[in-house]
């Protein structure tokens, strides 16, 4: 079957000729009319128009965006703060970019939306400390959109009055983690707090009731405002609904984002029909469906089970290729749709390498607060590390894998899901290259990439 | 009893002050300002010195150990000054699978430095940094603000020939 077309809501604009990131040419397109109709209703309303869309988070947990706002404690007194989720950070993960950088007028009409939405005054957007150049753009928005009274005080005259500042983050892959975020953003170390009690929705900035969400799924609120949530969660499947953009990188023909409604493609549509398949001469090894803690993909595993299908309950029988890309397919083979940063590893690569330079990722960025992660992200970057660069054993696999098995479940946040999934994963489906790699090693060609 | 004041020694231009002013008036509690203004006094004098990291706490009213404990924690900020150019390749998984170590390694060889240090002219300083989000241009590489993608041996060739110039026309 013949992959489906693009369908670009969130990416309508982006490299389009001619298309430039300031007010004058958002407003030419139609912009902020959105913006213009939502301070007419009720903010209720619009919540209501969010749960009824079905939107599911686009940070990566895939949590149901109208419900995470129906947390929010209205009753507390304290101001609620929006915080916008542009920490951008998840390896394999590259769409914010380009919305921040082509089109962030999008962001900030969704963001303010989101914000009269759920009487929001004050609002911050949390950048990557590496994306400089995002964070000057989105600043000369913000200017842009307070000059035309769509930011700032009063906006357009309905006496509703709400200010964005932009916040740069300094290289913490933890940041994204929202009570992480939180922490960073009131001048500490990002280290994540223990759920219970502190529930953004209840405690969270400055311990007042704190909405965070990721830059895509602000702008799909935008999307949602303008046709109804009814309308809206037409696109893609039930319980996966809008668009879904797929970053692909790795060992493809043609890397890049696209855009599709959601669970309507497969990873063999979007790898081969899409990406234009494998590199000349190569063969597809392994894929990583939605940022680099997803568990690992082998080419050629088949998986098995029942699952629903409107109401009826039908058996399956997929290859990597056959799953659909969507949250729920994926997490019932055991991975997960994520972020939607698809990584491509073609028979060109060693999985004990590939996994060496995914540890020792994880091992920089463990905040360091539970000893499970902090300790055990050191040792899975040192042992595996230590098989690409000194000596490899056999008894490393089961080692690794032992590692790894302790993590989850004993840390504050779900960075020690995070940090042991790829060794987990890649020690159940490659055990035999990593029992074997003492012996591979010695005819690995010489000239191959180091990936660690 | 008066308590003694320090008054570290900090030379920032007028404009970095004035913008850390303003940047304390976007949050309800002084200490959320403590990233900003790590950043526009790295921006300014190159990295953040002790006397910086009084200052900040004094300008927050934190202690300088909640100030120190931020400078630590976050990778971008530097305790001692670097080349004038800041190169810093991307180590992580994409970047890797298309030759993220080769464009880090050619670097290294045409300022002819290893990694983390700085060149002998004190033009430039290579880095490894974890993954800039721009996997789908895989290599890239952030030369201070400037990001460049498909980094291969050729535009690394280019680039570093560019920043020769560039050096050489400020002589």
């Amino acid at each position: 079957m013949p992959a489906p077309t693009q369908h670009r809501l969130i990416f309508q604009h982006i490299d389009e000729p001619g298309y430039s990131n300031d007010i004058d040419c958002y407003l030419r397109n139609g912009g902020y009319e959105v913006l213009k109709k939502a301070v007419a209703q009720k903010p209720e309303d619009l919540r209501e128009e969010v749960k009824k869309s079905g939107l599911r988070g686009r940070g990566g947990a895939g949590f149901p965006c109208g419900f995470k706002w129906s947390l929010v404690d209205r009753k507390s007194g304290k101001p609620i703060y929006l915080i916008v989720n542009a920490d951008e950070s998840e390896p394999g993960t590259f769409k914010d970019r380009y919305i921040m950088h082509q089109d962030p007028h999008q962001l900030i009409e969704g963001t303010m939306i989101s914000c009269f939405a759920n009487d929001v005054k004050q609002a911050y957007i949390y950048i990557r400390g590496e994306m400089p150049e995002g964070a000057r753009i989105l600043e000369k928005a913000i200017a842009e959109a307070r000059a035309q009274n769509l930011v700032g005080p009063n906006i357009l005259g309905t006496g509703y009055s709400c200010e964005i500042f932009v916040h740069r983050g300094a290289g913490a892959y933890i940041c994204g983690e929202e009570t992480g975020l939180i922490e960073s953003l009131e001048g500490k170390r990002a280290n994540p707090r223990i759920k219970p009690p502190y529930f953004p929705a209840v405690l969270g900035l400055y311990q007042c009731p704190t909405i965070v969400n990721n830059v895509e799924t602000l702008c799909h609120v935008k999307h949602i405002v303008q046709q109804g949530g009814a309308e809206y969660a037409k696109i893609g499947t039930p319980g996966n609904t809008g668009t879904r953009i797929f970053c692909v990188s790795g060992h493809v023909q043609r890397p890049g984002y696209y855009e599709f409604p959601a669970g309507t493609i497969t990873m063999g549509q979007l790898l081969n029909d899409v990406c234009g398949g494998p590199l000349p001469g190569r063969t597809f090894k392994a894929v990583i469906p939605g940022g680099s803690s997803a568990k690992v993909l082998r080419f050629g595993e088949r998986y098995k089970g029942k699952r629903k299908v409107g109401t009826d309950m039908v058996d399956y029988d997929w290859g990597v290729e056959d799953v659909p890309m969507d949250f729920d397919s994926l997490a019932m083979i055991g991975s997960m749709g994520g972020s939607g940063g698809v990584i491509v590893m073609d028979d060109s690569v060693n999985m004990v390498e590939a996994l060496a330079n995914i540890n020792a990722f994880y091992q920089h960025e463990s905040c360091g607060q539970c000893t499970p992660c902090r300790e055990g992200s050191l040792w899975m970057k040192k042992i595996s590390s230590r098989m690409v660069h000194g000596e490899a054993r056999k008894e490393d696999a089961a080692l690794l894998k032992s590692v790894a098995d302790q993590i989850p479940g004993r840390t504050i946040c779900a960075f020690g899901e995070a940090c042991s999934w790829p060794t987990q994963s890649f020690l159940i489906k490659f055990k035999d290259e990593f029992e074997g790699y003492a012996e591979a090693k010695k005819n690995l060609p010489a000239d191959r990439l180091s990936l660690v | 009893m008066s308590t003694p004041t320090i008054s570290p020694s900090v030379n920032l231009k007028p404009e970095t002050l004035a913008r850390i002013d303003e940047v304390i008036t976007h949050y309800p509690v002084k200490r959320s300002a403590t990233l900003p203004l790590l950043h526009l006094i790295q921006e300014d004098a190159g990295y953040i010195s002790e006397d910086a990291v009084l200052w900040i706490a004094q300008k927050l009213e934190l202690q300088p150990i909640n100030v120190l404990e931020v400078v630590t924690f976050y990778p971008m900020f530097r305790r001692a000054p670097i080349g004038r150019r800041h190169i810093k390749v991307c180590r992580t998984l994409s970047c890797a699978l298309l030759g993220g170590y080769k464009t880090c390694e050619n670097f290294q060889k045409e300022f002819n430095t290893t990694l983390g240090a700085t060149s002998p002219d004190g033009e430039v300083t290579v880095d490894f940094v974890e993954c800039l989000a721009s996997c789908g241009t895989a290599p890239v590489v952030l030369i201070d603000e400037i990001l460049h993608e498909k980094v291969d041996a050729a535009k690394v060739k280019q680039i570093s020939a560019q920043i020769r110039a560039e050096a050489a026309a400020r002589k």
